[in-house]
């Protein structure tokens, strides 16, 4: 299989041959990872791409010979810098890790011991490879702390894990990392479990580290988005093997493999306007049975008999691009030339229509919803602050439409969700469903009512109860609600429901540990329609699923609503998804909305230099399209103490005095566009930190 | 009728617990992630092992808890005074295997003997017939009454008995063993569709998914034992006999009664009790829940012992005052027996109750629960359905994990003389009273080792089905052990 | 960090009146001051009058919780409860039923105990922590096999019989130590030694194998993974990452039980003989002796609770978290 593997350059770092890696589950062995080659030369990023489940994980871990007790390298060469990692000792491994080779991990929040200081954790790596105690080692952590971006790095050093923002310990990992200055340093899902703005943050970071000490950079990632920022040259992985490999701009102007072509169809981007996703059917092979031949010819548009019988070799298209498929490699059948085009989702015309929303009156409307949590100390726990979560929040939804609130982790977005449920209850403001008032109503009285609104929650795993049948989980509303009338009734208001959401009918008898993390979300929309919601709030819905996954998701919701007038409130922090499915968006910073209007006003005519930062520090998965990204300083502050005046202002770059002492009004820019800013940002195309110093000018002029 | 059957509280409540764990068996099989977790059990060579030799104390235990009243023989007067005779039955209880162990029950010997001896273990003055027939006084061992009477003058030929015996016990051992292992085989070849052949080889190469090797194998290791004590005891005393010469063996397997009702029984009176609370206070929490912490922590900061022994010595004068209540001295016994156990219970409750409490605060945050809510199903039922079957597994991981620390905590306060009532043969009275007999010169070492074995075994093999039951329930623990 | 000590010593206050209320319950609701008298003085000298005198001179000729026939402060103050359970409170535990002073026989009986109980647990956490990090080093290999049959096979065993078989085999065969006794000062060892080394070998099986399931469960969280990314050793992964981390749940087990040595243990000191406060217990018990007995289940409780405060503290040493909260 190694045999068409590019020729190993004499420069390379890291080759990678024909690795092997199994897990063992009970007594039989799981390939993993089966056969893949790769290489990685001094000051080169390359990307390894695929969902998740497909080995690139267990590639990385098993390059460093960390793999965990289950793992097994079977065969394979792994040689780094010259020499051949997998036949050392364990102590000369000991030697390369953190030394030759360092990782930094994909959570933060756990890779970190959370007993040791910061200056301990990385003190560690500079005895162990580099010698140094006492001075020298504060001296240089000092250094490596500020090199990674770290404020105040003496304070820092003394302090433990917990005490450090998420953005912060990633640093930290990064420190670490470098600490051993390192010649490869591989970096596995970086920034997934960080905010855009810090994604951002970082991804600039190992740019630049990587750019000053030529370090060697093996990225893992399943969002192409990053990879269009980062990488040098993209291996796509699926299923445990490497399926096609090209320069970066080759992959993304001239991808070759249908998985990958796909996989840009799925992607909701934000430069591109709504309309259906093209979805990939189905699931990644379980590695429990994986099927002969190529192992994506089962959700391939373009497969044909051979790719069921015959696993494709290695090709090359380009110097640069090599692929596995069978497609077009003269090997006699081609399949009919637009298959590409050939969608095989499941809604084909254009979900979201575009009806005028003003008309009827509106189905939900919040005004000044606060929740507050109060903060307890001292002897007799008497309450000394209050976490505003939500602090004055007022949306509007009409019937049949979508607004997606968006904000960062930690703005209070979700607890504006479960405030309108009354899952937690609201401090104060008022919530008016189908004009009656909701803040107050005793939960017997709320209780019809909950049968107008619903929610679908962002973990598949957690929202289905393991012990109960999916029927059962179906006709749970059903019961509680009083809606079905009787079981008959229910059993076929459950048949058609799983119909509708695109599941088997006979899905009603099993449990939910049989189905994929797409179909669970699936059955937790159907729980939340079967009661016939008039407003589905979905949290997150898509956030834990892939990418082809999250297209499917996506273009049930839009069917669904086209289908049944259901109106949406849309929670999520991801802007891309936003575009395909809202017709209002509402941004929300630490517990206040700070710009709302039209999808168009927000996404393409914003003025809150908020959103326009959140805006510029999403990856696009596209060569030419990024937008010049808006550094946003320091992090989100706690909403247990609020910045005084706007809340945006001590990361804001065009603050002024006055922003520091009022929060600025709602300002209506349009009919539909409101803005809570001082300042806001002009249409044009003019750089926010240009447009503020031109602002400070006329403010200090009117003053 | 021959008999009067006399139904103790603690047989109800044992034979009620069989009955209802088997209920709740065949209603999991229903549930396919229970009906994983069990058929990981199963695969758990260590685990069906030991679940083997506890199916065996359960029987001896069980057959100890069928108890009755044998009817009195008529006396003439009785007979004549009434037309109607009515049936007068004995004060003393007895069950099912006292019947079935009748000869070792009344074949007493004076005192000491050591296993499978012939003779006392202490000399005494005896008679013998002298060389001209006179009667002569001399200090010798005295033959036993019973152990190895069958021998007559041929005590020399002891050994060779006992040799025999073994073999014949050996021959069986192995017959019934074969049997039951081409009986196996052979059902398995049904339900696979193989040959009974290679049936056999699966079980032998551990290639079924139920460990059926390890249940053999636990299987032959009782039979051998079983069939050789088996063989021994209808001539001999296996283990020897105590100071009033009672037989040890019947001793030991009176206690294994003893020691299942404590451990299973304590548990069952107790579980009720730290779902409910343990349930509430974190489902509800708010001042619900700090009263249940209240009411825990206040009991829990008791010293056990202390509180064991406090409720003991309360409900010994509450029985003492009131004999009145007991037809039997059996009935008496049994009544302080279930009074340990539901005190043993109110100091152990605690801790499954934290644990629980803690479990249902996690659960409630979960999302299926918040869209239950968000359907406004009731409280109540959100428990019934969602939040108790999700803690099942911790349940029964209490169950077996409290087996063996209740067992051994029996032995400990029977033996500060605070455990069961003295009448009740358990291991800690037969390790108390052993104690002594180790200062003797030489050393009546017998009851105790015999009460060793037989404790360790079970202990053993309750602390091993435990580990198998907890590996294969516990979603954290199947894969780091 | 001060307010929260203040707090936790705050809510002892309920329940050590819990737990007061409960065992003044447990004597006094079934077992009447008039049976307490008729056990006391025995079968044969049992008059109306004898007991009548036996309650006045031991006060329980009073009411229980409330005496109506006083005034004022009396109402409460002049009952058996007060009089009993109250004063414990300020340390006045009142007399055995032999006349002697209990608060002062717990003095003198603390100090053989603490020798008998502190180096047993010292010894024992660090035999057992030992062990378990041995092996959980050489995890899921024969030796943690073994290692962990072992543990199982010895926590199967009864505490009774380590100490039966440890007095036989040490003290009657080998006729190393004295069997059982308690001498004064520095000559105390040779009667110390060998329960110390029981009660250190009873205990080896259960903790040991409750350290390893914390430690292996620790090795499989990522920061583990972070460590040995950093090319350290296995030990010092190990020592300065594990058992740091495991320390925190070891300790909730552990830091609870310290004040509660202080009580000494019952087996081993009845056992061996040492006049301690366990051997004390049991002599109480078996005495029925319920001054004695409410007593130590006072001692108990605070000790308990002392012993959780203590908790909380230690976790702030360990675990930073806790520290800066």
């Amino acid at each position: 299989m190694s045999a068409g593997a590019a020729a190993t350059d004499s420069n390379a770092l890291l080759v990678v041959r024909d690795l092997r890696i199994a897990f063992l589950r009970g007594r039989q062995p799981l390939l993993a990872v089966d056969g893949i080659d790769f290489q990685v030369a001094a000051g080169e990023t390359l990307a390894l791409l695929g969902e998740s489940g497909c080995g690139k994980s267990a590639t990385a871990l098993g390059v460093l010979r960390l793999l965990p007790a289950a793992g097994r390298i079977q065969t394979g060469e792994v040689i780094f810098a010259g020499r051949e990692v997998l036949g050392l000792s364990e102590a000369e491994m000991r030697a390369i890790r953190g030394h030759g080779m360092a990782m930094i991990f994909q959570e933060p929040a756990t890779s970190l011991n959370p007993v040791l200081t910061v200056g301990r954790q990385i003190g560690e790596v500079l005895d162990r490879h580099h010698g140094l105690a006492g001075l020298a080692v504060e001296q240089r952590a000092l250094d490596l702390l500020a090199a990674v971006g770290i404020a105040d790095p003496r304070r820092r050093l003394g302090e433990y894990p917990f005490q450090l923002s998420g953005g912060m310990k990633q640093r930290v990992m990064i420190a670490i990392a470098l600490a051993g200055t390192p010649r490869l340093l591989i970096a596995d899902e970086p920034t997934t479990a960080l905010d855009v703005t810090i994604q951002a943050q970082i991804l600039e970071l190992l740019r630049e580290l990587q750019r000053q000490q030529r370090m060697g950079l093996l990225l893992i990632t399943h969002d192409l988005g990053v990879v269009a920022q980062m990488a040098h040259r993209v291996a796509v992985m699926y299923a445990g093997e490497i399926v096609e490999e090209a320069s970066r701009d080759m992959l993304f102007t001239a991808a070759r493999h249908p998985y990958t072509r796909q996989l840009f169809a799925a992607l909701p981007d934000l430069s591109r306007r709504r309309g259906p996703l093209a979805t990939i059917p189905g699931q990644v092979p379980p590695l429990t049975a994986l099927p002969v031949g190529c192992r994506f010819a089962e959700r391939c548009a373009h497969a044909w008999e051979l790719c069921r019988r015959q696993t494709p070799p290695w090709r090359h298209v380009a110097a640069t691009h090599r692929l596995r498929c069978h497609l077009n490699d003269g090997s006699g059948l081609q399949p009919d030339g637009h298959a590409d085009q050939r969608a095989r989702d499941d809604d084909p015309q254009s979900p979201v229509h575009d009806s005028p929303a003003a008309a009827t009156p509106p189905l939900l409307a919040v005004t000044d919803l606060r929740v507050h949590f109060p903060i307890r100390r001292g002897i007799l726990q008497r309450t000394v602050g209050q976490v505003r979560a939500v602090d004055g929040v007022s949306l509007t939804l009409a019937r049949g439409r979508t607004l997606a609130l968006v904000g960062e982790s930690g703005c209070g977005k979700t607890t504006v969700g479960k405030a309108i449920l009354r899952l937690v209850t609201p401090t104060g403001g008022s919530i008016r469903l189908l004009d009656r008032e909701l803040v107050g109503l005793p939960s017997r009285a709320l209780r019809p009512l909950r049968r107008s609104m619903q929610m679908v929650f962002q973990d598949p795993f957690a929202s289905l109860n393991p012990r109960l049948t999916v029927g059962e989980i179906l006709a749970e509303g059903l019961q509680a609600l009083a809606v079905g009338k009787g079981a008959k009734n229910d059993a076929d208001a459950i048949a058609a429901i799983l119909a509708q959401v695109g599941l088997d009918p006979d899905a009603g008898q099993r449990y939910p540990h049989e189905f994929s993390g797409g179909q669970r979300q699936r059955i937790a929309i159907a729980r939340a329609l079967a009661v016939q919601p008039e407003l589905l709030i979905c949290d997150e819905p898509t956030s834990a699923l892939d990418v082809s996954v999250q297209a499917q998701i996506l273009n049930l919701l839009a069917t669904l609503q086209s289908e049944l007038e259901v109106a949406y409130l849309f929670i999520t922090h991801n802007f891309a998804v936003v575009d395909h499915l809202a017709h209002e968006v509402a941004v929300m910073y630490l517990g206040r909305i700070v710009e709302s209007g039209a999808v168009d006003d927000i996404l393409r005519a914003s003025r809150h230099p908020y959103t326009r930062a959140l805006l510029s520090a999403v990856p696009s998965p596209r060569l030419d399209r990024q937008p010049e990204f808006i550094r946003l300083p320091g992090e989100i502050p706690s909403p247990a103490q609020p910045p005084t005046g706007c809340h945006f202002h001590p990361r804001c770059p065009q603050a002024q005095t006055i922003c520091r002492q009022d929060y600025p009004a709602p300002t209506a820019l349009s009919p539909t566009h409101v803005i809570h800013c001082h300042f806001p940002v002009s249409v044009d195309n003019e750089s926010p930190s240009r447009q503020a110093k031109r602002q400070a000018l006329s403010t200090t002029k009117l003053a | 009728m021959d008999f009067l059957p006399v139904i103790l509280w603690s047989d109800l409540l044992l034979w009620s617990l069989v009955l209802v764990s088997l209920v709740l068996g065949l209603l999991s099989r229903r549930n396919p992630l229970l009906r994983g977790a069990w058929r990981r059990v199963g695969a758990s060579r260590a685990g069906m092992a030991s679940a083997t030799v506890l199916l065996a104390y359960l029987l001896i235990g069980l057959l100890d808890s069928l108890h009755y009243r044998p009817r009195l023989p008529e006396t003439a007067a009785q007979t004549a005074a009434a037309d109607e005779p009515r049936a007068a039955y004995a004060v003393d209880v007895h069950s099912l295997l006292d019947r079935l162990l009748w000869s070792l029950r009344t074949r007493n010997e004076k005192t000491y003997s050591e296993p499978l001896a012939t003779r006392a273990y202490a000399k005494e003055t005896i008679e013998v017939e002298g060389p001209g027939g006179q009667r002569l006084q001399q200090r010798d061992y005295p033959r036993l009454k019973h152990g190895g009477a069958h021998l007559g003058d041929h005590e020399a030929g002891r050994h060779a008995d006992i040799g025999q015996r073994l073999l014949r016990a050996g021959g069986l051992a192995v017959l019934i063993w074969l049997v039951t292992a081409a009986w196996v085989a052979t059902a398995r070849s049904r339900a696979t569709g193989g040959t009974p052949v290679q049936a056999w080889r699966q079980i032998w190469r551990n290639q079924s998914a139920f460990a059926w090797n390890a249940v053999l194998a636990a299987f032959a290791a009782l039979l051998l034992s079983a069939a050789a004590i088996a063989f021994l005891a209808g001539d001999y005393h296996v283990f020897g006999t105590d100071k009033v010469g009672q037989d040890v063996l019947y001793q030991v397997l009176k206690s294994v009664r003893t020691a299942l009702v404590v451990g299973l029984v304590t548990t069952l009176v107790t579980l009720p009790l730290s779902i409910f609370m343990g349930v509430l206070a974190g489902y509800f929490r708010g001042w619900v829940d700090d009263l249940i912490q209240y009411l825990y922590t206040t009991l829990s900061s008791i010293p056990g012992v202390l509180l064991v022994a406090a409720a003991v010595l309360m409900i010994q004068i509450v029985i003492d005052t009131h004999p009145q209540w007991f037809v039997t001295a059996v009935e008496r016994a049994d009544l302080r027996l279930l009074a340990l156990c539901f005190i043993l219970g109110l100091t152990s409750w605690t801790s499954v109750c934290r644990l629980l409490r803690g479990e249902t605060m996690k659960l409630r945050e979960l999302e299926y629960i918040q869209a239950a809510q968000a359907f406004g199903v009731a409280d109540l039922r959100i428990i019934a359905r969602h939040i108790l079957p999700n803690l099942m597994h911790l349940v029964i991981i209490a169950l077996v994990m409290d087996f063996s620390s209740l067992v051994l905590a029996e032995a400990v306060l029977s033996y500060v003389g605070i455990g069961v009532d003295p009448t009740t043969i358990s291991f800690g009275m037969m390790i108390n009273n052993a104690r002594m007999e180790l200062a003797r010169e030489p050393v009546v070492w017998w009851s105790l080792v015999a009460a060793f074995a037989f404790m360790f075994v079970l202990v053993l093999a309750a602390n091993l089905l435990a580990d198998a039951v907890r590996d294969a329930f516990d979603p954290r623990q199947a894969g780091a052990a | 960090m001060f307010a929260y000590l203040v707090r936790r010593l705050l809510y002892a206050v309920p329940i050590l009146i819990g737990v007061n209320l409960l065992t003044f319950a447990l004597f006094f609701m079934v077992n009447t001051p008039d049976d307490m008298a008729r056990m006391q003085l025995g079968v044969k000298r049992v008059t109306p009058e004898a007991i009548a005198k036996w309650k006045a001179d031991r006060g329980y000729d009073r009411p229980l919780f409330i005496n109506s026939a006083a005034s004022g402060v009396g109402i409460v103050t002049e009952t058996i409860f007060f009089d009993k359970s109250a004063r414990m409170f300020v340390g006045d535990f009142g007399r055995a039923e032999d006349g002697r002073d209990i608060a002062r026989e717990i003095t003198a009986r603390m100090g053989p105990s603490l020798a008998i109980a502190l180096p047993s647990f010292l010894l024992g956490l660090l035999v057992t922590v030992s062990f378990a990090l041995l092996l959980t080093f050489f995890r899921a290999s024969y030796l943690d096999f073994w290692g962990v049959v072992l543990c199982v096979a010895m926590m199967s065993i009864s505490t009774l019989f380590y100490i039966i078989g440890g007095q036989f085999l040490v003290s009657k065969v080998w006729r190393l130590v004295p069997i059982s006794g308690y001498g004064a000062g520095l000559d105390a060892w040779k009667f110390v030694i060998l329960p110390v080394a029981i009660g250190v070998i009873a205990g080896i099986g259960a903790s040991a194998r409750w350290y390893r399931t914390i430690f292996i469960e620790e090795i499989d969280k990522d920061y583990v993974r972070t460590a040995r990314a950093k090319g350290l050793s296995e030990w010092s992964v190990l020592f300065r990452h594990v058992l740091r981390n495991g320390m925190i749940p070891i300790l909730t087990g552990v830091v609870v039980v310290i004040p509660l040595l202080f009580m000494g243990s019952l087996l081993s000191e009845s056992f061996f003989g040492i006049p301690g406060l366990g051997s004390y217990t049991i002599d109480a018990i078996n005495a029925q002796d319920f001054a004695v007995v409410r007593a130590m289940v006072f001692i108990g409780s605070v000790l308990y609770i002392v012993g959780l405060t203590l908790t909380d503290l230690s976790y702030t040493l360990v675990d930073p978290r806790i520290r800066f909260e």
